[in-house]
């Protein structure tokens, strides 16, 4: 099924009709195939909202449009069935097996017993699942295996939208880093609309499509990509929001593949010594990086060219770690700032795939030269 | 203990003998068991069900199956008596009644033991309110329900025998009869029949309730 558009439309909440609304007027268009994040402080509505869209809470005033449908024109079930929804608690029955879990929905449209497992099986590949995990229950899983199997069976009648709330906030960093990697990678293969509230502005940042930053009553104070929420703040609430190392932050949605290709001070094994020292003078370094085979094999320290001796037979340091092409700015941050040579090497599958500099990440960030804004030189 | 007048704790020629009445007895016994505690859940579940929808209504309908419980099943009996008679209606139902307080607490405390989340999870998935209480939130309070019948069918086997004093009392009747004879055997029998039966249903409840409940048996990692 090809994915959905979703439309809130002067969305309102109110719980309290004396006090102030939950969500206040809110619209928001979130493109189909996207993940969109609902990020924001504790009353800001963004679970609120989230559920609005599958009716487990029913708006005040305002409407939902799901593909241009409106979400009240049919019955709320039959809605519901054709909206994935994954909430932190996971919430998976205790009474029944991980297989009798995914095949809930599919049991409720009626499938055949063939079609369900033949989905049970695709669903287990899909969200990393062992086999012999399908006939046990819930509570013989560990945390991180309990909201995989709720993520398939979120998407067990393939719904071409993804409600998820919180969803990795119950499983610890590491387990949760893994799980964002895998929704990224499902994401690629499905194309779903996914729409993510987390309190998280870092796993914003690194799933989102796009970030819808809501404030107190559900006022939304930006809706923009990853990086121009961090390069350009709408406000001062949504600078403090994204806290102060919005720079560093950027670093992490860049990759090292993204720069243009410098060669650096490295030079081939069987240069000369001259043109070894005139390298080492352009770039003003103290150490030449050496490729051997189209590998890099190791730098050489400028004291050890002083003699005659061929360049081959200096003796070489390795370097203190390598980035690849996948590698993020902040990786390459990471290695530059451990190396005393001030450089990163990209390692591009055991080629030599050029280096990293300061420079190269400034100037990537849109850092170097005049600020323009107030022209001061940055 | 040996009396000389042909009076021991239990003379097995007098239990041969009147095989076919004890036999009568005991299943007087069960039958009247069965009826109370059947019509004790068939009250409890629709005062449960008010309880758990309009949580107000908890408090007022806890404290009404717990004041039925205080009042003294003699008593009981004796009011109803001139209204029903000598009847099973007479004995059925205060037992039923006596079974209510168990009944709907542990019905109660067992539909409120399913985690939000997965009533949550039950809902965003589309399930119909019918299919989610029968299907998800009915056999995960189930455990709790099964231990409220246990000890709800145990206490009216013990009540039954005292129901022996309307003439009704299955096993209470050997008992009594027993006692007003100064006779042994009858009393011993019945008191420790009365004793098996209660036994024999829990653990029947406990089996049934273990094959109703398979996923609890699973030991957590």
């Amino acid at each position: 099924m090809s994915a959905l558009a979703i439309r809130l439309d002067e969305l309102s909440k109110s719980f309290n009709p004396d006090g102030p609304p939950a969500v206040d007027s809110l619209t928001l268009d979130m493109a189909g195939g996207s993940i969109v994040a609902l990020i924001g402080p504790s009353g800001c509505g963004k679970t609120t909202t989230l559920r609005m869209i599958n009716r487990l809470i029913e708006p005040t005033s305002g409407g939902i449009q799901l593909g241009g449908a409106d979400v009240t024109h049919r019955p709320v079930e039959e809605l519901r069935r054709d909206i994935g929804y994954v909430i932190q608690q996971v919430g998976l029955f205790p009474h029944r097996t991980i297989a009798q879990n995914i095949a809930t929905v599919p049991k409720t449209l009626g499938w055949d017993k063939a079609r369900t497992a033949a989905r049970i099986d695709e669903l287990s590949d899909l969200v990393g699942l062992d086999a012999d995990m399908l006939d046990r229950y819930p509570d013989e899983l560990s945390g991180g295996q309990q909201q995989r199997v709720g993520v398939a069976r979120a998407l067990a009648a393939d719904p071409p939208v993804l409600l998820m709330d919180e969803p990795f906030g119950a499983v610890d960093p590491i387990v949760r880093a893994r799980l964002q990697d895998e929704l990224l990678g499902l994401q690629s293969e499905l194309h779903k609309t996914i729409v993510l509230v987390t309190h998280d502005i870092d796993e914003a940042l690194k799933l989102a499509d796009r970030i819808a930053l809501l404030n107190v009553g559900g006022i939304l104070e930006q809706y923009a990509t990853p990086d121009e929420l961090l390069r350009a703040p709408a406000n001062e609430f949504v600078e403090q929001f994204v806290g102060e190392d919005r720079g560093v932050k950027r670093l992490q949605l860049s990759t090292v593949s993204q720069l243009p290709f410098e060669q650096g001070p490295v030079v081939p094994a069987d240069a000369e010594l001259t043109q070894a020292r005139a390298v080492l003078e352009e770039y003003r370094s103290e150490w030449l990086g050496v490729v051997e085979d189209e590998s890099f094999a190791g730098w050489v320290a400028a004291a050890d060219l002083a003699d005659s001796r061929p360049l081959a037979q200096a003796t070489r340091y390795p370097p203190a770690g390598r980035v690849t092409p996948h590698s993020t700015l902040r990786n390459a941050m990471e290695v530059i700032m451990n190396s005393n040579t001030s450089v990163a090497i990209i390692d591009d599958g055991g080629r030599f795939g050029g280096v990293v500099t300061l420079e190269a990440i400034r100037a990537e960030l849109g850092l170097s030269g005049a600020d323009p804004q107030t022209g001061a030189v940055v | 203990m040996l009396v000389q007048d042909r009076n021991p704790i239990i003379r097995w020629d007098y239990v041969v003998d009147q095989s076919d009445d004890i036999l009568a007895a005991l299943l007087q016994h069960l039958e009247l068991t069965l009826l109370s505690v059947a019509l004790g859940l068939a009250i409890a579940a629709p005062l449960s069900a008010m309880a758990l929808r309009y949580g107000w209504a908890t408090n007022a309908i806890t404290g009404f199956t717990g004041f039925l419980y205080t009042l003294p099943s003699v008593a009981l009996f004796a009011l109803l008596v001139p209204l029903f008679g000598l009847s099973r209606v007479s004995t059925v139902i205060p037992l039923a009644s006596y079974t209510l307080l168990i009944l709907v607490t542990n019905i109660i405390a067992g539909f409120r033991s399913v985690p939000d989340s997965v009533v949550d999870a039950a809902n965003g998935l589309g399930l119909t309110p019918v299919r989610r209480v029968i299907g998800v939130q009915l056999p995960l309070a189930l455990p709790s329900i099964i231990t409220g019948i246990r000890i709800a069918t145990v206490s009216t086997v013990g009540l039954l025998t005292v129901a022996a004093i309307i003439g009704q009392g299955g096993l209470g009747r050997l008992i009594l009869d027993g006692l007003r004879r100064a006779f042994w055997t009858p009393m011993t029998v019945g008191a420790v029949l009365s004793i098996l039966l209660a036994l024999a249903l829990d653990a029947l409840i406990i089996y049934l309730g273990r094959a109703a409940t398979p996923w609890t048996r699973k030991a957590s990692p």
